[in-house]
């Protein structure tokens, strides 16, 4: 014999002591669905059988329950749970969880635990005890069911126990994670059959006249791409063609090309038909109107039918969960009740409104599952995603429209309604005033408990990234005192490996070593690309303030921002900012950028130069200061050796070449910074060299190669060649020594020129190799540059030799994690998620960036 | 990096016994992260001259953690003026290079040691932020010395830069040798202010030892003890009490009684309104070091007190002057700190009968702001808000403050009062709160007073 039990399920082995529970549960469940009381007395007094520490007991024994109902996990309580009262409590937590409780008797002759129980050293009370147990045990077993399990076994004698051969575990109803879509849901309908027609068809369906079957009532739909619908319920009252509805759904539903779950409508018109009493108000009068004359068969069928349904569906691998109010993440895949209700109903605050009606609680705004939740019941004029979830129902009845979703796709597709049918109690909830999507509204303040502590962040790059909570408290503190407003700061960029150090003798980096990074992990084609020595900018730019308003949430703070890569404003002054921004509004416009991305905003990766314009105080403070303190001194010192020297005293000499040569270091040290400096005198003195278009509405632009960014880049540029730079690249073949060789003259060339460098790509803007994911970029920087960050003496060979012996693994792992957030958090943009959600990620870049580095690499 | 001593003694060649180092060969000293030579480039009986010159390695000197950049620029450990600079790695090359001389002595002729002779010093390149010339000639002059100085531009090339904090430091004087080092000793690492080769409290002895002659009665003697310990608060008191005559020092502590800060003005008048307007529990946000909260918890009627900052340093620190660890049960139950910031919604803000915000609002840029107010007063809503912010009309009667500048460099903006008040009467109305204001610190009748107060309570 085989026990049935649904997956998610507390098991109550009820039997008094002695009766074979532990010996049972063992041998049928696995080692941690198993808790047992006289273990919790045993972890909490060291004795399996201390009546006196019952309490402590009982306590830890709920505590595990609750922790594993919580965490949706099946669960038998090894205990006698002979008394009314105990099982009373299990039942009341398996309630708090959604499980569903299932009651297992052993009901054995007392005799038997009588003689089990002296074999155990350990036990030693009376009889009278287990006489006792097996009086409240036979009076409990007819109650059970009525105690509130939704199944019960009871096995009487050891032969029972002994035939069970194992417990069977059974999906729940709602399990439908090995349905895989695409799918095409459906809102609420209530009886407007037209515009479903039209709806279906406009979604491609194909709807034939076929011969009656006694289940399909001659009607056949089909989708040559296979795709399924699911209707959201609500199928009927209101509307003018109900009964229709019902059979096109019924049919579709009964040939598997759709799924429906229940709505409150179709509930009261189910227990309508099994002949309760209920009101015929809210629409259900003119159904009931429709069905008049209907067969009984017909109305029986109806009736079957709308009683099988199932609250909830979870899908697609658990991605995405569709019931008719929606459903909360703790309810998800549960069954009770109370997750009926809530889907069937949603979440009342209790309150009536002004109209009469319920007072709905938004269960949406605290959603924070990682399902994608699509639902209806509640009319809005259009569909929406807040916190991953969406309302489809759009009032088709009241003459809105009627809108499916296609997933995974999450396109909105609608036909509108033929006429209103029937007027809304109270209007539609007109949307917001403020011009800003729910969304927006809601994510107006982020809140606390999604940035602090330690943090998993879930990229589609690298999987899980952890943040640490010393990184989080570090980031914290720099995003709420210097960042920008968090609506703006859709991305940031990872930092920048160096290459390995070259073994060439004059050269701390080299060219080499750089390709043969992505040479050695089998990439054939890359792009060497110029570095600019300016300031690291993120621009986001609108088409206008409206589109910044719509789109960020954003007023009254111009039409978009330069940011640095720690999330600060670059420029101080507002009015340079925001000429700035228009100058480049504008090229984006001449250069038909808009149209040709068919886009209105744009992210840029970009460099801006001059690097003085935003170090200034750096470039005084230590970089000039250097530079006129060495040059002062070393002459000085010169000076002093020549004279001694000419004393002829010994070792002079020597010492005094020393001092020339770092007095030649300095000299270059100062030419190198002074590069990378120009008095900005207006808005033309600025220099802007973008390297990516990061993303546009819909697209991040990852999935394009670096020469496809520098291309489009290029014409941006030409639309306003004054304050654009266009970057010089090559592309290189690393199996061919010819393009290496190519390369590494125009890198020669440019840096001998005060060049920064070059920065190192593969073609691919992602790639991936044995190790995974690849660095998305190396830098080579030029000797002189160098000067600037391993101070004027660096190359006198002495110390050359000493700073080669650099690590650079802790670097790369940054890059890597830094890239996958950066990259994951303009997805999420795009994607329209909520705030919150990309503020996560550029929160965790910011966050790494705290980690501690040598700053010189 | 290069000091030179000249004299034109009679005769001049007693400088090599002096300072124990023969005039015809080059001398190095090992330093901890580098060397010092000594030579001479000039020996005669009519005048010699003495260098010493700092080869400090640039790569060593950040090895193995020692960080001795200033702070704030990740690299500017490594691009640093140190090896180029007269700082306290000269001072320590005085001592080792020419200790003997330094200490009194010499075995060549003992009577020498007390003779006055004619010295020229030359210094490069030598650092004096904060105070420039003014500030050396305050330094040398009351000591004897003639001063010539020649400040270096920062770059020719971008003379728009202005000019940098290095000079040519020359000298001029009749004195001992052994005075001489020792005020090069103190003064050169005084000048600098920069982050000390180290300090620790044995610096304290060798500032008092180096100074015990001159330092007693320099007019300078509190700049330059606080500034060669390095800003180091408890250090330079520790110095300045032993340098200090007693009756001179009662003087002093009687003054400071009379000058409260504004600082403590502000937050004692904080106090009085948050206990009379009858609060049980209070937060205060952005405690930083918990100056406000060491007074709270004096208070009786507060049952308790939370303490809220963005810096967890600054919590750190907070934590440690409560001293914290060591403190009983029952008063850890009452306090609570945590880190947090004012742009983002907060549960653990809610529930509180007063919320102190005592200059904070103007480190938030003012775009921010918004957000701020729905987290205070929208859903933290204490009954009761204290909050201060400067009163940006009284800065022109800071003599030292520049005009179009802040109080402090990370203010991002400092209000009128009218300007406060329209804000603050903003806020009360969207948040129903009632507010009121007061002055914090002497009103002048022109521009008000120093600071400022608004006290929002929730409801009519």
């Amino acid at each position: 014999m085989e026990i049935k039990v649904p997956e998610l399920s507390l098991v109550l082995l009820i039997g008094s002591s002695g009766s074979g529970k532990s010996t049972f549960a063992a041998k049928h469940f696995n080692q941690y669905e198993v808790v047992s009381s006289d273990i919790c007395r045993g972890i909490v007094s060291n004795d399996e059988n201390s009546q006196k520490a019952s309490q402590d007991a009982f306590d830890v024994l709920n505590f595990i329950i609750e922790k594993r109902l919580k965490n949706g996990l099946l669960t038998v309580v090894d205990a006698t749970n002979v008394q009314k009262q105990a099982r009373k409590n299990l039942l009341n937590l398996a309630k708090k969880y959604h499980t569903l409780p299932v009651a297992l008797v052993l009901d054995m002759p007392q005799k038997v635990c009588e003689e089990r129980n002296k074999e155990r050293e350990d036990r030693n009370f009376g009889n009278h005890v287990i006489r006792n147990q097996q009086q409240q045990l036979r009076k409990s077993i007819r109650g059970l069911k009525k105690e509130g399990f939704r199944k019960t076994y009871v096995l009487k004698g050891e032969e029972e126990v002994e035939a069970v051969t194992g417990v069977v575990r059974e999906k729940l109803y709602n399990d439908k994670k090995d349905v895989h879509g695409p799918f095409d849901i459906i809102g609420d309908i209530h009886g407007c059959y037209d515009e479903t027609i039209e709806l279906l068809e406009k979604l491609g369906y194909l709807i034939d006249q076929v011969e009656d079957n006694g289940s399909n009532y001659g009607i056949e739909v089909t989708h040559p791409e296979g795709r399924k619908v699911i209707f959201l319920g609500d199928l009927v009252d209101r509307g003018p063609k109900s009964p229709e509805v019902l059979k096109l759904v019924m049919s579709m539903v009964r040939s598997e090309v759709a799924l429906c779950v229940p709505g409150n409508h179709d509930i009261k018109l189910q227990k309508k038909l099994s002949g309760r009493d209920v009101q015929l108000k809210h629409g259900l009068e003119v159904t009931m109107e429709q069905l008049e004359g209907a067969s009984d068969a017909f109305l029986e069928d109806v009736r079957e039918f709308l009683y099988s349904l199932v609250s909830h569906y979870i899908l697609d691998n658990g991605k995405l969960v569709v019931a008719h109010a929606g459903v909360k993440e703790e309810m998800q895949g549960r069954g009770s009740g109370a997750v009926r209700s809530f889907c069937l109903y949603g979440e009342t605050t209790g309150e009536i409104d002004e109209f009469g009606l319920p007072v709905r609680y938004n269960w949406a705004s605290e959603y924070r599952g990682s399902a994608k939740v699509v639902y209806g019941h509640t009319p809005v004029p259009e569909a929406e995603w807040f916190n991953k979830t969406i309302d489809i129902d759009t009032g088709c009845v009241f003459g809105g429209k009627l809108t499916a979703l296609r997933y995974p796709e999450e396109e909105l597709i609608s036909v509108d309604a033929a006429k209103v049918y029937s007027e809304p109690v109270k209007p539609l909830e007109a949307g917001s005033s403020s011009g800003m999507s729910h969304q927006q509204e809601y994510d107006d303040l982020l809140v606390i408990d999604d940035v602090i502590g330690k943090r998993i962040v879930q990229t589609r790059l690298r999987n899980n990234l952890t943040i640490k909570e010393e990184n989080s408290i570090a980031a914290l503190e720099v995003m709420s005192r210097f960042a920008i407003n968090p609506k703006w700061l859709i991305y940031l960029p990872p930092t920048m490996s160096p290459c390995e150090t070259s073994d060439l003798p004059n050269y701390l980096e080299h060219p080499k070593e750089a390709i043969n990074y992505f040479k050695k992990r089998g990439v054939e084609q890359l792009v060497c690309e110029e570095k600019h020595m300016g300031s690291r900018v993120v621009l986001v730019v609108c088409k206008n303030e409206e589109v910044v308003l719509k789109r960020f949430g954003i007023e009254n703070e111009g039409i978009g921002v330069c940011y640095t890569r720690t999330g600060r404003n670059f420029f101080n002054d507002q009015t340079i900012e925001k000429e700035f921004l228009s100058r480049v509004q504008s090229a984006l416009m001449e250069s038909g950028f808009w149209e040709q991305f068919d886009t209105d905003w744009v992210c840029l990766d970009a460099e801006l130069m001059p690097w003085s314009a935003k170090a200034q105080s750096l470039l005084k403070d230590q970089y000039a200061a250097v530079g006129t303190s060495a040059q002062k001194s070393l002459s000085a010192v010169e000076e002093v050796l020549q004279k001694t020297q000419s004393r002829g005293v010994e070792g002079i000499e020597q010492l005094l070449s020393k001092v020339t040569d770092k007095r030649g270091t300095v000299d270059k040290y100062i030419d190198a910074y002074r590069n990378y400096c120009w008095e900005v005198k207006s808005i033309s003195d600025y220099k802007l060299a973008p390297f990516h278009i990061l993303a546009t509405e819909g697209h991040v632009h990852v999935d394009k190669d670096h020469q496809w960014h520098m291309e489009k880049i290029q014409s941006i540029c030409e639309a306003d060649k004054e304050i654009f730079r266009v970057t010089p690249y090559k592309i290189v073949n690393t199996k061919s020594e010819e393009s290496i060789e190519e390369v590494i003259d125009w890198w020669t060339d440019l840096t001998s020129k005060g060049g920064e460098g070059m920065v190192v790509k593969s073609f691919d803007f992602i790639t991936r190799g044995k190790e995974g994911l690849q660095q998305p970029a190396i830098k080579c920087r030029g000797s002189e540059y160098l000067r600037i960050i391993y101070g004027p003496e660096y190359d006198l060979p002495e110390n050359l030799e000493r700073l080669k012996n650099r690590g650079l693994s802790r670097k790369r792992s940054l890059a890597l994690r830094e890239f996958a957030l950066g990259i994951e958090s303009l997805e999420r943009f795009v994607q329209q998620e909520p705030l919150r959600r990309v503020h996560e990620t550029v929160f965790g870049v910011l966050a790494l960036e705290s980690e501690e580095v040598d700053p010189r690499l | 990096m290069l000091l030179n001593i000249t004299t034109t003694h009679q005769p001049a060649s007693v400088l090599g016994f002096m300072l124990h180092k023969h005039p015809d060969k080059l001398q190095t000293v090992k330093l901890s992260i580098g060397k010092a030579h000594v030579f001479y480039p000039e020996s005669s009986e009519e005048k010699t001259t003495v260098s010493l010159l700092l080869d400090i390695d640039p790569i060593d000197m950040v090895r193995g953690g020692r960080n001795l950049s200033g702070k704030g620029f990740a690299l500017g450990q490594y691009v640093n003026d140190r090896p180029y600079v007269a700082s306290s790695f000269m001072s320590v090359a005085l001592s080792k290079a020419f200790s003997t001389a330094m200490n009194g002595k010499c075995s060549h002729d003992p009577s020498l040691v007390d003779v006055e002779m004619p010295f020229e010093v030359s210094l490069t390149s030598l650092p004096a932020p904060k105070g420039g010339e003014l500030l050396i000639r305050n330094m040398f002059e009351p000591l004897g010395y003639e001063v010539e100085l020649e400040r270096y531009t920062l770059d020719e090339k971008f003379t728009e830069w202005g000019d940098s904090k290095y000079f040519t430091l020359n000298l001029k004087h009749i004195l001992k040798l052994k005075d001489l080092l020792s005020h090069l000793y103190v003064l050169i690492p005084a000048l600098d202010n920069d982050k000390h080769y180290f300090v620790s409290n044995n610096e304290v002895e060798k500032l008092l030892d180096k100074g015990k002659e001159w330092l007693k009665n320099h007019p300078e003697k509190e700049q330059i003890t606080k500034r060669y310990l390095f800003n180091l608060s408890h250090l330079s008191r520790k110095a300045l009490e032993q340098l200090r005559d007693e009756d001179v020092a009662e003087n002093e502590v009687e003054e400071n009684v009379k000058k409260e800060t504004l600082h403590t003005q502000r937050l004692k008048l904080v106090l009085e309104k948050l206990l009379a307007s009858g609060a049980k529990n209070v937060i205060d946000l952005g405690c930083g070091e918990g100056k406000l909260i060491r007074m709270l918890i004096k208070e009786k009627q507060l049952e308790k007190i939370v303490g809220m900052d963005v810096s967890y340093q600054d919590l750190t620190k907070c934590r440690e002057r409560l001293h914290w660890e060591e403190m009983a049960p029952k008063q850890k139950e009452r306090i609570d700190l945590f880190q947090g910031a004012l742009t983002y919604q907060d549960d653990r803000l809610a529930g509180f009968d007063a919320a102190t915000i005592v200059e904070v609002i103007e480190h938030m840029d003012e775009s921010r702001l918004q957000s701020f107010e729905r987290v205070v007063f929208e859903f933290a809503k204490p009954k009761t808000v204290f909050l201060t912010t400067p009163n940006g009309e009284y800065n022109v009667l800071y003599e030292s403050m520049e005009e179009n500048t802040m109080r402090h460099t990370d203010h991002r903006f400092e209000w009128t009062r009218a300007e406060f008040e329209t804000w603050a009467n903003k806020v009360a109305e969207t948040y129903n709160y009632t507010v009121s204001f007061l002055p914090i610190g002497e009103e002048d009748s022109k521009v008000g007073a120093p600071s400022q107060m608004a006290i929002f309570n929730h409801g009519n």
